[in-house]
């Protein structure tokens, strides 16, 4: 089954990314296709390469940047929301004249088109959130 | 999904929104959604449950609280062609609310149509 993965909240506030995570890799498990997991909301911060966790703890953004690069895995951060709460990549970061980006490897930022592309491209959209 | 169409299928879409308005940017992010997946001609509803019917109550005064009020946006959601919306029963008297109390024409449904209403959707957001 090919599935579209949705995640509304942020790293370690919420354990909706973490549940995404497992899903995911139990999905991938099965032989499911992961078409897409689109971050939303404060979901976007699951797509920070600034995070530095304590050491023993897990790391979130990391366990998504290396589950996407064994995967293949398309990691979207909504543009829009990712505007609000200072995600970047480089261009944004040079289009709006700020110092630094911060996007983890593995994920890129576009539109909400993406979210609604992934609801009409999968054969179901999982929704994590509060 | 429904009926084909050049480029692939129509899907049904049914956002649910189930947040109060301000005090968290869910209802408003939520609006931004069905906005931008209006461009792609899906069939869409909209579903208010829960706190999520405070989005669609008239009279909205945010001034003191320094963030937008968004609830004129829900009027214009019929240019869109998002003109199927749907109130929980239960959630409106709960909150002392009435059809007459809301910015915009509703189909005001109890819980066992509001589940067939789900059910009867391909894709279902909640925020």
């Amino acid at each position: 089954m090919k599935l579209g993965i949705v995640v509304n909240e942020g790293p370690y506030t919420h354990a909706a990314s973490d549940t995404a995570y497992q899903f995911v890799k139990a999905a991938l498990a099965k032989g499911h296709e992961i078409y897409r997991v689109f971050f939303y909301h404060d979901g976007v911060n699951n797509g920070t390469r600034l995070t530095v966790p304590p050491q023993d703890e897990r790391n979130i953004v990391k366990r998504w940047s290396e589950l996407a690069e064994r995967h293949k895995l398309d990691l979207v951060l909504c543009v829009a929301a990712a505007q609000r709460r200072g995600l970047m990549d480089a261009a944004e970061a040079k289009r709006h004249g700020k110092d630094a980006d911060n996007i983890a490897p593995g994920f890129r930022i576009s539109g909400l088109g993406q979210l609604i592309e992934s609801g009409i491209k999968s054969d179901r959209l999982v929704v994590f959130g509060d | 999904m429904t009926e084909p169409s050049e480029g692939g299928a129509i899907k049904k879409f049914l956002y649910v929104n189930r947040k109060a308005p301000y005090g968290t940017i869910y209802a408003l992010e939520s609006l931004e959604v069905v906005l931008i997946g209006a461009a792609f001609e899906q069939d869409v509803s909209l579903a208010f449950v829960g706190d999520g019917v405070y989005q669609l109550a008239r009279g909205q005064d945010t001034k003191a609280l320094e963030v937008k009020n968004f609830s004129p946006t829900y009027r214009a959601l019929e240019d869109y062609d998002v003109t199927k919306l749907y109130v929980d029963r239960d959630s409106l008297e709960e909150r002392g609310l009435a059809e007459e109390d809301l910015v915009v024409p509703v189909e005001v449904v109890g819980a066992e149509r509001m589940a067939e209403i789900m059910d009867a959707h391909d894709v279902v957001l909640t925020f």
